[in-house]
C-alpha cells in the first residue's frame, strides 16, 4: 500500500464528479426542444397517471390549474431506480440479470458512502457520538458489502453471457464487453480480498477513514495489503470510467423522463416559455434542400413564413 | 423468410433484398381469417422498380433512384453526413437535439423495445424491422464517420451509398408510433431516430415520398389542402353535404364559414369531406344542436387539419402549424377545435405548442373533449338503443399515447352505446397498437406498398380487431362497429377491411365517433349509420 494508491482514489472521485457534473450541465443546457412526451405521464394528477390521461383531457384546460403531483413521480421513479421496473415488465429475461446487477452496484456504492460518513464521523467528531455510529456502520458493511460485490458479479456475468446470445450479439461493441468484464473484474478483486482477508471490511474502512482524514499511511501488508491496494485502483478507475460511456445513463435518464417524456408544461399566451421560443425561431438555417430554402442566414421564422403558394 | 444477419449487411449484397417475408409463414390471423393460404395475394415489386430504385425489401416508398455515377454515389454518401452533423447542431435541430441526442447516447442494446414493436412481431421477427437495427446503424455511421470514433467503441459499420438510400429506405418502414418508446428503460425513443433520419432525407438531400411532400405538405401549403381541394371546390362540397346530412337525419343544418369572433374554430382532415362526408355531416349536426358558437374557415389551409411535416419535416411542419394558428387569428375565434385526425391533434396541440406565441398562441382543444362536454350537458338527447351493436374502439397513437387522451371518447361511447355493447381491444389506451398507417402509411400506396402495409404494419391492429369482436357471431349479417376516431387511421382500416374482405365476409364495419354520437340522438331520423360500404 503506498501514497500512491491515496492519489488514485482522490483523482477517479474527482473525476467522476466533474464528469457527472459536465453530463449533467451537458443535458441540462441543452436548448428547450418541441414537445414530446409519452404517456402516461407520471406526474399528471387528478387520477389520470393511472390510466395515462393528460391535462388535455380537460375542456379549457389553458384556464385551469394544472394538477401536478410530485407523489406521482416519486411513485414511479423510486422503484424504478431500485427495481428496474420498466425492464422487469418489458424484459424479463435480462430483468433478471440486470437487476442482481444494478442492485449489486447499488449496495457497493450504498457501502462506501457509508464508510466515507463513518470515516468522516469517527475522524471529526467525539468518540462519544463516533463509537456507536462507526459500531453500527461496522456491523452493517461487512454484510452489505459481501452482498452487493456477489449480486454485482453474478449479475454483470448473466449479462455478459446475454450480451454474447444470438439476439444481442451483433448489437455488442466490443466496449460493452470491456465494460462488463472491468466489472467483474473490479468486483471480482474486491470479493477475493473479502472473502481471504477482510472479512469485517475493517480493512478497506480504514483506508476510507485515512482517505477522508488525509491520513495516507498504509493499510494491510503483505498480499492482503496488494490486494486491497489492487481492489481500490480497480473500483477507482471503474468509478471515473463510467460518466464517460453509454453507462452514464443513471444521469441521462433523469433528463429523459422530466426533460423529454414527462415534460408536458404548455407554453401559456404570454408566459415565460415564450421568450426562449422566439430566440430559437431567431437562430439560422442551415438545412440544404431547396424546399427549404435556407441560405444560413435566414432564419427558422424567415423559413416559415415564407409565401409558398407560388 | 429472408432476413440480414447483421447490421453490416445494409452496405453490402448490391441490388438485392436484404429481407423477404414469406406470407406462409406469417402468424395466422383469428378466425375467420385463419387460413395463411386463403389470405389474399401479397403483390410483388416490378423487375422494372427493383431496377430503378434502390432495393431494401419486398417494397419501395421513397423510390431512391439508384445512381448511375460515382458522383451521385458521392453526393448520397455526403449528403446523408451533412444532415447527420445538422441533426447536432443547435441552430438546425434545436426542435429535437435534446431527444435526439439522448436516444443516440444512451441506448443499451438491450432490445425490450423489440417485443413492442407490431411490425416486428408481425414480419416473425424479421432482423430488418427489429427497432434498433436501423438505430444501430444510424449510431454507428454517426460515432464512425462523425465523431471519429474508434469501431471497438460502439461497432463498425461501412457506409457506402447503398446503406444511406436503405437506410432512409427503412426510416419508412416504422410507424413512429413510438410503442417502443414507451418498454425502454432508459427513456430512448428509436422510433424517434427514424424521423430524424427522415429529416436528414427530406431537409438536407430532399428525398422525401412524393405522397407526403409533393403531394401532401407542398400542396397543402400552395393550394390550401393536399386533396387538391380549393376554397370554392370545399364550400361547394360542405354545402352538399349539409344537405346530403339534413336529409338522412332530418335535421337542418347550415355549416357556418369564416364566423368572426366564433367561439370555436373546427378544422378537419380535408380527407373527411372527401372521403366520409357523414362525419363533417355529423360534426354539424351535433355543434348546431349543441348550440355553439362554431365555424370552418375557407381560408387555404384553414379548412385541412393535416400537417405531414409532423413525420419527416420540421420547417414543413412549422409552415403548416403557423397557417393554421394565423386563420384562427384572423377569425378572432376563442380556440380551436380539431377534429377526428390524430396527428393534426398533435401536431397543433402539443409539437406547435413551442412554435406558437403571442397572438398566434390561440388555445387547442381536442373534439374528444367538446364533445364530451356537449353529451355531459345533456342538451343532446340520447337513446343508447339505437347504437345497439357490438363497438370497439381503435385508439390513434396520436390521441392516446402522444396526448394523454383517453377517458373522453370512452365517456361518449359509454353514453351512446348500450351497457355490454363496447369491448376494449387488448391493449388499448395508451398500450394501444397503431393502425398501421401511422407516419403516413396510410396515405402511401406506390408500387405494392398498400400490401405490404396490410401484411406488415396493419395486420396486428386487425388481429386486434378480430380479438376484440371474437365473442361474437362472424356472419356478415351481424354488423360489428369499429370506432376509430381518426381520419387517417380510419383511411388505413378501411383498406385493411377491404384487403381482407372483411365487411362482406365478416361484418366488420368502420367510421367515426361522431357518428356514433349522431346515431343515438332522439331529433333526428334512426339510421344515420347505414352500413353501406362506402
Amino acid at each position: 500500500m503506498t501514497t500512491l494508491v491515496y492519489v488514485v482514489a482522490y483523482l477517479g472521485m474527482v473525476f467522476f464528479l466533474v464528469a457527472c457534473i459536465a453530463r449533467f450541465m451537458m443535458w441540462s443546457k441543452m436548448p428547450m426542444h418541441v414537445r414530446w412526451e409519452l404517456y402516461p405521464v407520471a406526474h399528471e394528477g387528478g387520477g389520470k397517471a393511472a390510466y395515462g390521461g393528460s391535462y388535455l383531457e380537460e375542456s379549457d384546460w389553458w384556464t385551469k390549474k394544472r394538477e401536478v403531483s410530485l407523489f406521482g413521480e416519486l411513485k414511479v421513479m423510486v422503484p424504478e431506480i431500485l427495481f428496474l421496473v420498466a425492464l422487469r415488465e418489458h424484459n424479463k429475461k435480462l430483468w433478471k440479470r440486470s437487476f442482481p446487477f444494478h442492485f449489486g452496484l447499488y449496495m457497493v456504492g450504498g457501502v462506501t458512502a457509508l464508510m466515507l460518513v463513518g470515516g468522516l464521523v469517527v475522524g471529526y467528531f467525539p468518540a462519544s457520538i463516533a463509537a456507536p455510529i462507526g459500531k453500527i456502520i461496522s456491523l452493517v458493511v461487512p454484510f452489505l458489502g459481501g452482498a452487493g460485490l456477489v449480486l454485482g458479479i453474478i449479475g454483470a456475468i448473466g449479462l455478459f453471457m446475454r450480451r454474447r446470445g444470438r439476439e444481442l450479439r451483433d448489437y455488442t461493441a466490443p466496449a460493452d464487453l470491456f465494460n462488463l468484464v472491468f466489472f467483474i473484474a473490479a468486483f471480482g478483486v474486491a470479493l477475493v480480498n473479502f472473502v481471504g482477508f477482510d472479512r469485517d471490511f475493517s480493512m478497506v474502512e480504514t483506508f476510507i477513514a485515512n482517505l477522508v482524514t488525509f491520513n495516507l499511511v498504509p493499510v494491510g501488508d503483505g498480499t492482503a495489503g496488494m490486494l486491497l491496494a489492487l481492489s481500490v485502483v480497480l473500483l477507482t478507475l471503474l468509478t471515473a470510467y463510467i460518466p464517460t460511456t453509454h453507462m452514464s445513463h443513471f444521469i441521462g435518464k433523469y433528463f429523459a423522463y422530466h426533460s423529454i417524456r414527462w415534460s408536458d408544461e404548455p407554453n401559456l399566451a404570454g408566459g415565460k416559455q415564450e421568450k426562449t421560443i422566439h430566440e430559437l425561431l431567431s437562430r439560422p438555417v442551415t438545412w440544404s434542400a431547396p424546399h427549404i430554402n435556407a441560405d444560413g442566414k435566414k432564419s427558422w421564422l424567415d423559413v416559415t413564413l415564407e409565401d409558398q403558394t407560388k | 423468410m429472408k432476413q440480414p444477419n447483421s447490421v453490416k449487411d445494409m452496405g453490402k449484397h448490391p441490388g438485392e433484398p436484404l429481407a423477404q417475408i414469406n406470407p406462409l409463414e406469417q402468424i395466422p390471423l383469428p378466425p375467420p381469417f385463419d387460413k395463411l393460404e386463403d389470405e389474399p395475394e401479397f403483390a410483388q415489386l416490378s423487375d422494372a422498380a427493383r431496377e430503378k430504385y434502390v432495393v431494401l425489401d419486398d417494397t419501395i416508398a421513397v423510390n431512391i433512384e439508384k445512381p448511375k455515377t460515382k458522383e451521385e454515389e458521392d453526393k448520397l454518401v455526403d449528403g446523408f453526413l451533412s444532415g447527420l452533423k445538422k441533426l447536432f447542431s443547435v441552430d438546425d435541430n434545436w426542435t429535437f437535439l435534446q431527444p435526439f441526442e439522448m436516444s443516440m447516447e444512451h441506448c443499451a442494446k438491450c432490445q425490450s423495445c423489440s417485443d413492442a414493436c407490431p411490425i416486428y412481431e408481425e414480419s416473425g421477427r424479421n432482423e430488418l424491422y427489429r427497432p434498433i437495427y436501423r438505430s444501430e446503424i444510424l449510431r454507428r455511421i454517426y460515432f464512425k464517420y462523425i465523431k471519429k470514433a474508434s469501431p471497438s467503441l460502439h461497432g463498425d459499420i461501412n457506409l457506402n451509398w447503398e446503406t444511406v438510400a436503405r437506410l432512409i429506405e427503412l426510416s419508412y418502414r416504422c410507424n413512429v408510433c413510438r410503442r417502443c418508446a414507451q418498454t425502454c428503460p432508459i427513456g430512448v425513443d428509436n422510433a424517434l431516430l427514424s424521423r430524424e433520419i427522415r429529416k436528414i432525407a427530406s431537409m438536407e438531400m430532399g428525398i422525401v415520398p412524393k405522397e407526403l411532400h409533393e403531394d401532401g405538405s407542398v400542396l397543402q401549403l400552395k393550394v390550401g389542402s393536399s386533396t387538391g381541394m380549393t376554397t370554392m371546390v370545399v364550400k361547394d362540397n360542405i354545402e352538399f353535404i349539409d344537405e346530403d346530412t339534413a336529409e338522412r337525419t332530418g335535421f337542418p343544418i347550415e355549416t357556418p364559414f369564416d364566423v368572426q369572433g366564433a367561439d370555436i374554430l373546427l378544422i378537419h382532415n380535408a380527407g373527411e369531406i372527401m372521403a366520409w362526408p357523414e362525419n363533417p355531416g355529423a360534426f354539424a349536426t351535433v355543434f348546431e344542436a349543441a348550440g355553439l358558437s362554431w365555424t370552418l374557415s375557407s381560408d387555404a389551409i384553414g379548412y385541412d387539419g393535416i400537417n405531414y411535416g409532423v413525420w419527416y419535416d420540421d420547417v414543413q411542419f412549422a409552415r403548416v402549424a403557423v397557417r393554421h394558428a394565423s386563420i384562427a387569428k384572423k377569425l378572432g375565434v376563442k380556440k380551436i377545435v380539431l377534429g377526428e385526425c390524430g396527428h393534426a391533434h398533435k401536431a397543433l396541440t402539443v409539437i406547435a405548442d413551442k412554435i406558437l406565441t403571442g397572438d398566434l398562441n390561440i388555445p387547442r382543444e381536442s373534439c374528444m373533449v367538446t364533445l364530451r362536454d356537449i353529451i355531459r350537458s345533456g342538451v343532446l338527447k340520447l337513446d343508447k338503443s339505437r347504437n345497439d351493436f357490438p363497438v370497439s374502439l381503435h385508439d390513434p397513437c396520436n390521441l392516446v399515447r402522444l396526448m394523454g387522451i383517453v377517458s373522453p371518447q370512452r365517456e361518449i361511447i359509454d353514453a351512446v352505446v348500450p351497457e355490454g355493447r363496447f369491448r376494449e381491444m387488448a391493449p388499448h389506451g395508451v398500450e394501444n397498437y397503431c393502425c398501421g398507417g401511422g407516419s403516413g402509411f396510410a396515405i402511401m400506396s406506390g408500387h405494392n406498398f398498400a400490401d405490404w402495409r396490410h401484411r406488415m404494419t396493419g395486420r396486428r391492429k386487425f388481429r386486434q380487431i378480430l380479438e376484440a369482436f371474437s365473442d361474437e357471431s362472424m356472419d356478415p349479417s351481424h354488423m360489428k362497429y369499429l370506432c376509430a376516431p381518426c381520419s387517417n387511421c380510419k383511411g388505413q382500416i378501411r383498406d385493411i377491411i377491404a384487403y381482407y374482405d372483411a365487411f362482406e365476409k365478416a361484418g366488420i364495419y368502420y367510421g367515426g365517433l361522431v357518428e356514433l354520437i349522431v346515431n343515438a340522438m332522439v331529433d333526428v331520423q334512426p339510421g344515420f349509420i347505414d352500413w353501406e360500404w362506402h
